[in-house]
């Protein structure tokens, strides 16, 4: 897309930045808001927030505005710095996921060629502001959440990564912007209407992806890290005030991201047909409601899934993991490159 | 060249002063954090290298998975909140002259090899020209043509690794 006016690289920075920091935000607002606020209180037969605004859509702007207010407290015993700190790593984390997603033919922050491989990344920083807060908190439960946050998120960085390698040996390029290409001039047999959704050919890796980031969110059933019947609330234990807010903003802002990545490497990411690829108005404005659109629906089973299984067991989790997910992953690789050399 | 020079000083800066402090330090844990800060720093020289693909790689390895597991090793076996006495000894005279001469060794062993070579200037080329040259896809043909041989060796020695791992722990 070509703008009206050229703008200097800086100016290009600062409106990238400012809108990454406006989408975070309002992204996890709109899936806690629409998700756990709503659609958890339906399935279980509750109401869910009413006061706050017309059917409780208000809601987050209170919680939000109460979080603010509170006092930022922490332990005697605290390693202070480390313990701010914490926090701020985990919430750069997802904020840097949002930089390779394109949501249109021009709109996307940076579109790397490393693509895919840079929020796989990105997204493996948070373990280490989960461990730091586990330990800079001084507090037995704080620790042992963070090591089970550690010890979770190492084992399914894994099959996450590895689901990633099938879509890109299909795809041949690593850029998500040329996922989203090549998914686009695929063809079904021949009829290329509607392109080739990789989740057609890849639906063992679209599976694997979703399992794996349901337990890098640490969302139920993988919630052995917050686990609030055990641990209280694992590693944010204590937290409070917008130090809180951060580890929520970070926990459901790559909820958001994450499920934007699997509509992007599986669904078609922006486009449908009739989209210009190349560019063009209707591309950029219709493209971001087509991805938006896509990735609630992914987001929509993650919670699903969420609010229907009980808690896994450590061990369940971890053999789960390895015995299973991995192997798989790793067949779903062989596959996918035996057939991309015989076709 | 000079917005790189000032980034490169920092970075170099940065990288320096934090690995002092990783043995300096009277903290395991922050030791391990110092050490963050440092591999951070060379991945964002490998940025400003043009090396993307082996910065991700040098955040995704090294900070996402090994310092993870150094910190998850520490956190499960001694991790005191505050100084630990325990953790000086007296052998930094030997572990100075130790550091200093491999140093003296780097430094001649590079600027021997290195010294007269100079970093070709990239300010001329488009994006697509340098994406083909040093992008994801140069470095993976590189690995998978010219330095097939060592990449096969290096995966024999990490299956070795593994396999040695598995008996270790499987020992009763």
């Amino acid at each position: 897309m070509t703008l009206a006016l050229e703008l200097a690289y800086w100016q290009q920075l600062a409106i990238k930045v400012l809108a990454i920091l406006v989408i975070v935000p309002t992204a996890t607002a709109i899936i806690v808001q629409t998700f756990l606020f709503k659609m958890m209180a339906h399935m279980q037969s509750r109401l869910g927030p009413m006061e706050a605004g017309p059917h409780g859509t208000l809601q987050l702007m209170a919680d939000g505005a109460k979080f603010v207010q509170k006092e930022l407290l922490a332990p005697a015993r605290a390693d202070r710095r480390v313990f701010t700190l914490a926090p701020v790593v985990v919430l750069l984390s997802t904020f840097l996921l949002f930089v390779v997603i394109p949501a249109g033919p021009g709109i996307v922050a940076e579109n790397l060629d490393l693509g895919i491989f840079f929020a796989l990344a990105v997204s493996s920083i948070s373990v280490l502001g989960v461990l730091m807060a586990g330990w800079a908190s001084a507090n037995k439960y704080a620790l042992m959440g963070g090591l089970r946050a550690a010890g979770q998120l190492i084992a399914y960085e894994l099959p996450l990564v590895l689901a990633v390698v099938g879509v890109v040996i299909q795809a041949g390029d690593l850029s998500l912007q040329g996922i989203v290409r090549a998914q686009a001039e695929g063809e079904i047999f021949g009829f290329g209407l509607i392109g080739l959704p990789f989740v057609l050919t890849q639906f063992l890796g679209f599976a694997l992806f979703l399992i794996a980031t349901q337990a890098e969110l640490t969302q139920p059933p993988f919630d052995m890290p917050v686990a609030e019947s055990e641990l209280v609330a694992g590693f944010q234990v204590e937290y409070s005030g917008l130090q809180f807010l951060y580890f929520y903003l970070g926990e459901f802002g790559a909820a958001f991201a994450f499920s934007a990545l699997a509509a992007t490497m599986f669904l078609g990411g922006w486009w449908v047909p009739g989209l210009d690829l190349e560019g063009g108005l209707l591309a950029n404005v219709v493209g971001p409601v087509v991805l938006f659109a896509k990735t609630m629906a992914v987001a929509f089973v993650i919670f699903w899934i969420r609010f229907t299984y009980p808690r896994l067991r450590e061990d369940q989790l971890q053999s789960f993991a390895w015995k299973y997910l991995i192997p798989l992953s790793l067949v779903n690789i062989l596959v996918t490159g035996a057939f991309k050399v015989i076709f | 060249m000079i917005a790189q020079n000032i980034a490169f000083t920092i970075l170099a800066a940065v990288a320096t002063l934090a690995a002092v402090r990783v043995v300096t330090t009277r903290n395991v844990v922050h030791a391990a954090l110092y050490l963050v800060m440092v591999l951070a720093s060379v991945g964002a020289l490998y940025v400003l290298l043009v090396a993307e693909f082996v910065a991700a790689v040098q955040i995704l390895i090294y900070i996402g998975a090994i310092v993870v597991l150094f910190l998850f090793g520490i956190m499960l076996t001694r991790a005191t909140i505050g100084a630990d006495a325990g953790l000086d000894n007296d052998q930094r005279w030997i572990a100075a002259v130790t550091g200093l001469f491999l140093l003296g060794v780097l430094t001649f062993v590079l600027v021997d090899a290195f010294g007269d070579d100079r970093l070709p200037s990239l300010e001329n080329m488009s994006r697509e020209a340098l994406t083909a040259e040093r992008g994801t896809g140069a470095v993976g043909d590189a690995i998978f043509s010219t330095y097939l041989v060592p990449f096969e060796v290096v995966s024999v020695l990490l299956l070795a690794a593994l396999v040695g791992a598995i008996v270790l722990a499987r020992r009763e």
